[in-house]
């Protein structure tokens, strides 16, 4: 379980793309970022800011509710963005390739509850949640690999 | 001497597995022989929502399944067939690669002319199939995964006008339902309390109207509707029916206000190049919903282009639209061989220019 958090205040979605960019430059193959809140969070708009931060073209990053996973071929590697919410089985996490992935490439998950064991112990989880101000987001980081102990310095400046 | 083509197509590139069996002779209009899906709706039932299929040996299992059936409804055996169709992308890697298998191994076994077809390019012909459209037509493409604006030149040429920049309305429908606590699929949920409630209660935002071009957005929409709820959750500490009947019209009134609006602009483009017979075709389940469809047709007629939406069963995910699409490019000369391969992305029109948030320009997915 994570032992080590942090707790972000964001104050409007441009402000969650810019953390979602600066997380990018420091974020490559093998790792692991966990996507928790409930609809309308924010989950897929982290996303597909950082996504877009490491894509050497830009293109459209579709939400991938319907498709489960797109993949991208990134600047650090390939990337993987996966929805796990109309998964009912972890069996099906293995069929999608995703266990493969997280060795390989750099993985966003959204709903990763779905992982159930699955989710590599070196994990950072993200826990995305509405504040009252229009925009706003609460965010809780967590994280139990020392992989993630640099995170206070990289993110909170300006 | 008159000339009989047999097509079997092959679909499974996303939840649902499809053979069908297309034949025309000459010009006259194809005719659909047979058209088997297996959909998952017993496990819809049983799960409460719908159940993608992932597992590549479910549908290839299915795919035996259903080629089988579709050779018994149409009266014919593999011998009668010409050429054999198949979805080659975009779509799930392992419901995609058993379907390019698949056909790969009947194509090899009987000798047979092997045709990778785009699963979004099936969906765009399937006016042809069901009207005789004429090219170029425009085409709206709206289901639960796809949202875009095409002009439809030819079997495999389209220009990309514009789509969603996040979600797909459909999407947006389902994510709607399910904050709403209302059954999936969330279109015909949404729509049945829509009738019941008042559009003008929450005024809900029109993304991107503000702004050139044909791109779409509703992704902001959802989060507007959660905040809404959650107003009336913390006020009455409750939802009345009459509350969310409130909001799933003035939900709906959103998204049929922004693809009206949308769809004005595309046709406007599309009728600036002149075609012969210009004409709008709307596919994708999306097109049931019938207050979208009401006013894209009031759209058609202000702007004097003919307006047409396939029937549903040809809308969703189907082999008929495959084996249709196969059908052209096998007379336009089109043959893949045993190198074709089964791809997650691919885009329908290649060179389009994706206008995204920052209006950067770029490859499109």
């Amino acid at each position: 379980m994570p032992t080590r958090t942090l707790q972000l205040t964001l104050s409007s979605p441009e402000q969650t793309c810019a953390l979602a960019r600066r997380l990018g430059a420091c974020v490559g193959a093998g790792d692991v970022l966990l996507l928790q809140g409930g609809i309308g969070a924010g989950k897929t708009h982290f996303a597909r800011c950082l996504i877009r931060s490491l894509l050497a073209e830009p293109e459209d990053v579709p939400s991938p509710t319907f498709t489960l996973v797109q993949t991208y071929d990134g600047l650090k590697g390939e990337i993987w963005h996966a929805d796990l919410y109309r998964l009912s089985d972890p069996a099906e996490i293995e069929e999608l390739g995703l266990i493969d992935a997280f060795a390989d490439c750099l993985c966003l998950v959204e709903w990763p509850d779905r992982l159930s064991g699955l989710a590599p112990d070196r994990s950072l989880w993200f826990d995305f949640s509405m504040l009252q101000s229009e925009g706003a987001r609460a965010l809780t980081l967590s994280w139990s690999s020392p992989r993630w102990d640099t995170l206070q310095d990289i993110l909170i400046h300006d | 001497m008159s000339q009989t083509v047999t097509i079997l197509g092959l679909e499974s590139s996303c939840d649902d597995t499809a053979a069908a069996i297309l034949r025309q002779t000459d010009e006259s209009p194809p005719e659909i022989l047979a058209s088997i899906v297996y959909g998952q709706s017993e496990l819809h039932a049983r799960f409460g929502g719908v159940v993608p299929e992932i597992a590549a040996r479910a549908h290839a299992e299915k795919l035996d399944l259903c080629v089988e059936e579709a050779l018994a409804v149409a009266g014919l055996s593999l011998r009668d067939i010409d050429a054999i169709a198949v979805t080659a992308g975009p779509g799930l890697i392992g419901g995609v690669l058993s379907g390019v298998m698949c056909a790969k191994g009947l194509a090899a076994g009987l000798g047979l002319p092997l045709i990778g077809v785009n699963h979004l390019a099936g969906h765009a012909l399937t006016p042809r199939l069901t009207d005789g459209a004429a090219y170029p037509y425009l085409m709206l493409l709206v289901s639960g995964g796809h949202c875009q604006f095409l002009i439809a030149r030819g079997a495999d040429s389209f220009t990309r006008l514009g789509g969603t920049i996040d979600d797909a309305p459909g999407e947006a429908f389902d994510k709607t339902a399910r904050l709403l606590g209302l059954p999936q699929p969330g279109g015909p949920s949404v729509q049945a309390e829509a009738t019941k409630g008042d559009a003008r209660r929450f005024r809900f935002p029109r993304p991107l109207l503000d702004r050139p071009g044909c791109d779409m957005s509703f992704s902001g929409l959802k989060t507007a509707l959660l905040r809404a709820r959650d107003t009336i959750l913390s006020e009455k500490g409750g939802l009345t029916r009459q509350d969310r009947a409130d909001l799933c019209a003035s939900f709906q009134a959103a998204v049929v206000d922004v693809l009206a609006a949308k769809t004005a602009r595309a046709v406007t483009i599309y009728v600036e190049q002149t075609p012969a017979h210009p004409l709008l075709a709307v596919a994708g389940g999306v097109a049931a919903n019938s207050a979208i469809r009401a006013r894209l047709e009031t759209v058609c007629t202000d702007l004097g282009v003919a307006f047409t939406a396939p029937p549903l069963e040809l809308c969703t995910d189907n082999a008929a639209m495959i084996a249709y699409a196969g059908l052209e490019l096998f007379h336009a000369g089109h043959r893949d061989d045993m190198a074709l391969v089964a791809r997650p992305r691919w885009p329908l029109d290649q060179a389009a220019a994706a206008l995204l948030g920052s209006g950067k320009k770029g490859a499109k997915a």
